[in-house]
């Protein structure tokens, strides 16, 4: 029901990674710093920066050791980078990292397509990143893709997704973001999935991370906020298209999630016209739209 | 899920590629208990209204040929909308779109258990409406003074005058009148709209005989908050089952704040398909939430509504292409470019 909302929510920043990971063009370095700038003077606590990732895979991600040693790193913020694997990790960390992310999944076939093992697989590597991170003192974010449904295997159990928290965040991770990927979930699918989550992991410990291919992110997120879920990711401009649906979008747009807070008097002390002017920046150097509908209403040319 | 080899796309009808799709599946009859609508508090049957005929097509730039207008609100027909908002019986001078309102109105199929009604901004035109073979009608208020004057030309004690004529020689004639209210949520010109205002023009709708007050959010600046909050003011003066939502989309807002309006009760919603009818206010931003993306959230919490979910994407993609648009519809954007996985 329409109880009472956190006071608080931290939105947590893709766009610098995820968004840009999935758009066609390769950004500049310069670009992607001074995007990572701007975004820094928005009031946002939380910016996903790079990712350690090899530059095979993920061509966008190349200069990840430029990126994060040429921004500007304010204090206050944290610019987590992702970190698959060990070595990846241990370049993080040589390149002046203080937070790192791994990626896991609720589904088999979805990790044996992404990443070339078991899900199971999947977390003895991530223990290790873990475990080195530990002994570094640095903190790790758990992620978990699909959980509202995978492209190949359709329908996720909210149980699976409920043990796949439990690990990670038994391993040590101290926050784990729950990724509708495929942008299918809705608040009926949403409420779920949290519901058997938060049987295992304390709801102050999990985010969401919404994509709105099917218009439904922040119908999803404003679900999980009635849930107590106060840590929410969003991506600047709404960059980042779905990679399984060609020309469908992907991310929800950081400007329209806190426009929706904003409304809901909700503290997140970020500022929507800086935020809008970032992600202007961005578009223009993209060459692109905006994704988000708070910034297309607010130009009136 | 839906592999279907990119040279073979072209040859399959629109209808074959949405069976592929694993996401648009008929709501399930028996849901999951924690999906039952009434354990979390929903109405467990939502009415849409669908305005993409008239609200729609209204706000896009192309005149629409009238026989085209007749087959979308035929096709809509088909999909178990129980209510298509069919034309307009304004001066063609003001709104050269719904110029075509007697023959649209006499040339469609009219669909048993289906309300086609029609916008009667005053007696003249309910008169009209009548005679072309209307059978419901709506009136069109604003809790805002100056948008009042500016959209209709006068106060808006003027304009609850002209509508009680209306509804008085509908009542005469067994006719059912809706009431819009719009910039229920905010005013382009005025900016905050007070809830105590929205309510009292409510109210000043349904005593007149409006059996059912659209609220709108005219530009779509509302959020769940100040959804709450004049939903709250209105449910003083208005009971809840005459209550719709018609949100627009223009900030994102619409599916959050119609889901606000459905946890409070509300239990009918305005939708356009294919998001059709831009906002007149801001240059190339959208308007009318889309259709589509408010049935594929209502099946996701288990609430009836008996859409079938593919007819109306269907719809939607004959009128886009025939407007020669996208769609606005995210579901419709999604399902028609999946399938495009190695």
């Amino acid at each position: 029901a329409t109880g009472a909302y956190p006071k608080r929510v931290k939105v947590v920043e893709v766009g610098p990674r995820d968004g840009l990971q999935n758009e066609k063009n390769i950004v500049p370095t310069p670009v992607k710093i001074n995007l990572i700038n701007m975004l820094s003077e928005t009031g946002l606590q939380v910016i996903e920066a790079t990712s350690f990732v090899s530059p095979k895979w993920v061509p966008q991600m190349a200069d990840h050791t430029e990126v994060m040693q040429g921004i500007n790193k304010l204090p206050g913020i944290s610019y987590p980078v992702l970190t698959p694997n060990l070595k990846g990790f241990q370049a993080a960390v040589a390149a002046g990292a203080k937070e790192v992310s791994i990626f896991g999944a609720a589904s088999e076939l979805f990790t044996q397509k992404n990443i070339n093992c078991s899900i199971e697989e999947s977390l003895e590597r991530f223990d290790e990143v873990v475990k080195a991170a530990r002994e570094a003192s640095i903190p790790v974010r758990g992620y978990i893709s699909c959980v509202l449904g995978c492209p190949y295997e359709g329908k996720i159990s909210a149980a699976k997704v409920a043990e796949v928290s439990k690990k990670m965040y038994s391993m040590g991770c101290y926050e784990i973001s729950l990724g509708d990927t495929i942008g299918v979930g809705t608040p009926g699918s949403m409420r779920e999935m949290l519901a058997a989550v938060m049987r295992e992991v304390p709801v102050g410990a999990l985010a969401v991370h919404c994509h709105d291919t099917y218009g439904q992110a922040l119908a999803n997120i404003l679900l999980a906020l009635q849930m107590g879920v106060s840590v929410v990711d969003a991506s600047v401009a709404g960059l980042g298209g779905c990679p399984y649906a060609q020309g469908a979008s992907g991310n929800v747009a950081t400007e329209d999630l806190v426009y929706m807070l904003n409304g809901l008097g909700i503290h997140t002390g970020v500022d929507l016209q800086k935020l809008m002017d970032a992600g202007t920046f961005i578009c223009n150097a993209l060459n692109r739209r905006t994704n988000s509908k708070v910034s297309q209403a607010s130009c009136r040319l | 899920m839906g592999t279907v080899p990119s040279a073979l796309k072209h040859c399959l009808s629109y209808q074959h590629l949405l069976k592929e799709q694993l996401w648009i599946a008929e709501p399930p009859a028996a849901a999951h208990p924690a999906q039952e609508p009434q354990a979390s508090g929903l109405p467990e049957y939502i009415k849409i209204v669908e305005v993409g005929p008239r609200d729609g097509l209204q706000n896009e730039k192309v005149i629409v040929p009238t026989e085209i207008k007749i087959e979308l609100i035929n096709q809509l027909s088909k999909t178990g909308l129980p209510a298509i908002e069919v034309t307009s019986f304004v001066s063609s001078k003001w709104v050269p779109q719904m110029a075509d309102h007697k023959e649209v109105m006499r040339g469609i199929e009219r669909h048993p258990g289906v309300q086609y009604p029609v916008l009667t901004p005053n007696l003249q035109g309910f008169h009209s409406a009548i005679a072309a073979g209307a059978t419901e009608v709506s009136v069109f208020g604003a809790a805002s003074e100056s948008f009042s004057k500016m959209n209709i030309n006068c106060s808006i004690e003027e304009s609850i005058e002209k509508f009680e004529e209306v509804t008085k020689s509908a009542r005469s004639m067994n006719i059912p009148v809706r009431g819009y209210v719009s910039c229920a949520l905010g005013c382009p010109y005025e900016g905050n709209i007070l809830p105590d205002k929205v309510a009292e023009v409510s109210k000043r709708l349904y005593s007149m005989g409006c059996y059912e007050i659209s609220l709108g959010d005219t530009i779509g600046v509302g959020t769940p908050g100040s959804m709450k909050k004049m939903l709250e003011a209105v449910m003083k003066e208005i009971p809840l089952s005459a209550l719709a939502v018609h949100c627009h989309d223009t900030y994102g807002q619409a599916l959050a704040n119609i889901l606000t309006a459905i946890q409070m009760g509300v239990a009918v919603v305005d939708s356009s398909v294919a998001g059709l009818g831009g906002c007149p206010y801001a240059k190339g931003a959208t308007g009318n939430v889309a259709t589509e993306d408010v049935i594929y959230m209502l099946n996701g919490l288990g609430i009836n509504t008996g859409v079938n979910l593919c007819a109306v994407m269907e719809a939607g993609n004959f009128i886009c292409t025939a407007l020669n648009k996208k769609t606005n519809s995210k579901v419709a954007q999604a399902s028609f470019s999946a399938g495009t996985i190695n």
